[in-house]
């Protein structure tokens, strides 16, 4: 061991990642942006921002103005799932109320609804939707055929009862259980890949942009000239940005136990275990940009095309992978972080290890393990 | 003082397009991103992977699983037979829901009573699980209503009650339209975010790099030497960025339509327009960042740290509606909010200005008080 630490390329690795360390910690500016980043995430994703819907905004028109159409109304006003916005008189006034986006759903009820029902016939009701928001309109859809459907029911049952027929049940009764995320509580989805998103900020744009500075400004070439060889360089220029980023992901780990209570069911060694893989090529991705690119500018640019926006939209971290069309699922292989967030789910939510993850573990390695071999040879041509 | 702020210009141009580096990150970048924008995200849920474990198998059962099938909605993945392989597949994701019904389901319907289904679900993505319910229970609701006509017939049919052997049951069927997006696409509301979305990030981070850059560089004092106001030296810095920014305006408007089918139903004009009095707002900031900031790393992280919670809280993916309420009028401060409300207007509804006008007040607003405070910081760094 001894011999190993006396080792010259050792030294010389280390003395550079002093000096890196140095740099950072003189920069308080860039340190309390690194720090702040995943408080500020954490808050946004884990406080602010959710998929769910909740009291949409909903306008009605009651042509009918019957006690049926009122308590059909009135099952919607009722829900937690409608919020009543807007009695209308008009089409016209429905109309505005949309596109002033007063209301998002507007149901119609037609003026023969309260006969038709009385005759036990079917009613139809018009309901609008605006689409532009397909995802809240879907799921806005979802809710008023529930509340539609649930009134119907009411009115069956009541009608059994009073003609003294036999209760006429309900054939079917489903019994939903979610697995993982009871509450569905769309944080506990989310903040787990959170961790991913804020490692390929730290690691892809930070690294990217130190390198390609020391290009710009001409600092490169003085260490060149200095006998440090080009692994030890890049070894040690790495070592304080992986340091950062390793608090970073201590830092979200213990906000989201403690102040989001998001479950943590699996390992937590082979969470930091897999955080250190994953963070390890993405260094190595923001060294090879600025091997290439030696403006910050367009370092930074190609590092958030290339780590920050794949590992955002295509990880699984936000918007379901499964669900998008087959040849986005395919590019979606090669993006690193989502093989990354399928481990931190799964340690977070699943509670599984490495008998269900090995492969994505392995993927990963393999992927890091590349791209710093790469990463390195790239730039020893650079240097010679 | 034209021809002054005509040269910066002439030399900010030459200076940014003489990179095929640069060129490649202004014009690609943006539509590369809008591709990506158009065609990844999606929070559209369809092919749901679904198992069904039937240990009935009865008529009824049967039709029950070829309705799930024929919705176009969920891809039966799997007939499991065991409690292992249920959790197995839900453990590694190979299927979002497993449907569970037990032996004796047919019979129990027959009998007339209720019968119990079990649909497991991947809560994993509480979204698509929420939404994957929601299909769910429509399949097995409209099921379990023509379930109860043909029992009611039945029953009706054979004499006694004071209904008819016609069925009549009170229902309601609702008839659904979605406005503006018939196919609830949800690209048709993204596409026109990231318009906005690529042209604040352009115009924030070319200028406050550009002007970071020169003052890393050395090359601020050079500047500063020459006979040029400091009004001068903004306009001349932001001006190019102003062109740009609509350049992209066009170039990702045009991919949006001819390559996505995105409809745009309003006035280009107002496009323009709008896009022109938003630029001010995130070049005044750009010029803030690029005072504060003493090198380009401080300046892209700053631009991140600033932007990033300004976009997600713009109502972009995510709806403002569901946010909590004190984080909602937080948003009313947002000048991306506004920006999407118009565009998406414009795109989506085909609304004019007899609509839109409070929304370009408060840009307009805004980016008087943006630029102003921005070139008060800016010349007391010149002087």
């Amino acid at each position: 061991m001894k011999s190993l630490f006396n080792d010259i390329r050792i030294i010389r690795t280390r003395a550079v990642a002093r000096k890196e360390f140095i740099h950072v910690v003189r920069d308080p500016f860039s340190l309390g942006m690194a720090i702040g980043m995943p408080i500020m995430m954490l808050v946004l994703f884990g406080y602010a921002l959710t998929l769910d819907v909740d009291n949409v905004p909903l306008a009605v028109w009651d042509q009918s103005n019957t006690v049926h159409s009122r308590d059909f109304i009135a099952q919607f006003s009722g829900s937690r799932y409608f919020s009543l916005r807007k009695r209308a008189g008009s089409y016209a006034e429905l109309v505005r109320a949309i596109d002033t986006r007063e209301a998002l759903v507007a149901v119609v009820v037609a003026r023969d609804f309260g006969e038709l029902i009385a005759a036990r016939r079917p009613a139809p009701v018009q309901v609008i939707v605006d689409g532009s928001d397909a995802n809240t309109a879907t799921i806005a859809i979802g809710y008023a055929q529930a509340v539609s459907r649930g009134w119907s029911e009411r009115v069956r049952l009541h009608d059994s009862r009073r003609i003294g027929a036999a209760e006429v049940n309900q054939p079917l009764d489903l019994r939903p259980r979610v697995w993982f995320n009871e509450e569905l509580e769309s944080k506990n989805f989310i903040i787990p890949g959170l961790i991913s998103v804020i490692m390929m900020v730290i690691a892809g744009l930070l690294t990217s942009l130190t390198i390609a500075g020391e290009w710009e400004r001409g600092t490169m070439e003085q260490l060149v000239s200095t006998p440090v060889k080009g692994t030890e360089l890049i070894v040690g220029k790495l070592v304080p940005y992986f340091a950062v980023g390793m608090l970073d992901v201590l830092l979200t780990v213990l906000m989201s136990e403690f102040i989001f209570h998001v479950p943590l069911r699996g390992s937590v060694v082979l969470l930091f275990v897999s955080a250190a893989i994953f963070m390890i090529g993405m260094l190595g991705i923001g060294i090879l940009i600025s091997t290439q690119y030696h403006s910050q500018l367009l370092a930074s640019q190609l590092a958030i095309l290339v780590t920050f926006l794949p590992a955002f939209l295509l990880s699984g971290f936000m918007f379901s992978v499964v669900n998008m069309p087959a040849v986005v699922q395919w590019v979606s292989y090669l993006v690193p972080a989502r093989y990354f967030v399928t481990v931190i789910r799964g340690i977070y939510l699943k509670g599984v290890g490495l008998e269900v993850l090995w492969l994505d573990v392995a993927l990963l390695t393999a992927f890091s393990a590349l791209v710093m071999a790469l990463a390195i040879v790239k730039f020893k041509k650079k240097l010679a | 003082m034209f021809e002054r702020i005509r040269y910066m210009l002439r030399k900010e141009f030459i200076q940014v397009l003489r990179d095929p580096h640069m060129n490649l990150t202004l014009f690609l970048t943006p539509v590369m991103q809008l591709l990506i924008y158009g065609y990844a995200v999606s929070t559209d849920i369809r092919n749901v992977q679904m198992a069904v474990m039937d240990l009935d198998n009865s008529p009824a059962s049967r039709e029950l699983v070829s309705r799930f099938e024929g919705s176009g909605y969920f891809n039966l993945v799997e007939h499991v037979d065991s409690e292992d392989r249920c959790r197995e597949m839900l453990d590694l994701g190979q299927a979002q829901m497993v449907l569970r019904m037990n032996s004796g389901f047919g019979a129990t319907i027959a009998a007339g009573r209720t019968a119990s289904l079990q649909a497991l679900l991947d809560g994993t993505d509480s979204n698509a699980a929420g939404i994957i319910l929601s299909y769910t229970s429509t399949i097995v609701g409209d099921f379990s209503a023509d379930l109860l006509e043909r029992r009611e017939r039945r029953l009706l049919g054979t004499g006694g009650g004071i209904r008819g052997p016609a069925e009549r049951v009170a229902s309601v069927e609702l008839r659904t339209r979605a406005w503006f997006n018939d196919n609830l696409e949800s690209r048709n509301f993204f596409v026109p975010g990231t318009v906005v979305h690529l042209v604040t990030l352009s115009a924030l981070v070319l200028t406050s790099m550009a002007i970071v850059r020169e003052k890393e560089i050395g090359t601020m004092e050079q500047i500063l030497v020459m006979p040029i106001t400091p009004l001068e030296f903004i306009l001349g810095k932001t001006l190019p960025f102003v062109i740009i920014g609509l350049a992209d305006v066009a170039l990702i408007t045009s991919v949006g339509w001819f390559w996505f089918g995105v409809p745009l139903r309003g006035s280009v004009a107002l496009l323009f327009v709008s896009a022109l009095v938003y630029l001010l707002t995130p070049l005044g900031a750009g010029l803030v960042i690029s005072v504060i900031s003493r090198t380009q790393q401080q300046a892209s992280m700053s631009v991140f740290f600033f932007y990033f919670p300004a976009f997600l809280l713009s109502g972009f993916v995510f709806p403002i509606d569901s946010m909590p309420l004190p984080v909602q009028y937080v948003t009313y401060v947002n000048p991306v909010r506004y920006a999407l409300v118009i565009v998406r207007g414009i795109f989506l509804k085909g609304v004019g200005l007899e609509t839109l006008w409070p929304q370009m007040l408060i840009l307009a607003g805004m980016g008087v008080v943006s630029i102003a405070v921005a070139s008060k910081r800016f010349r007391k760094t010149l002087t």
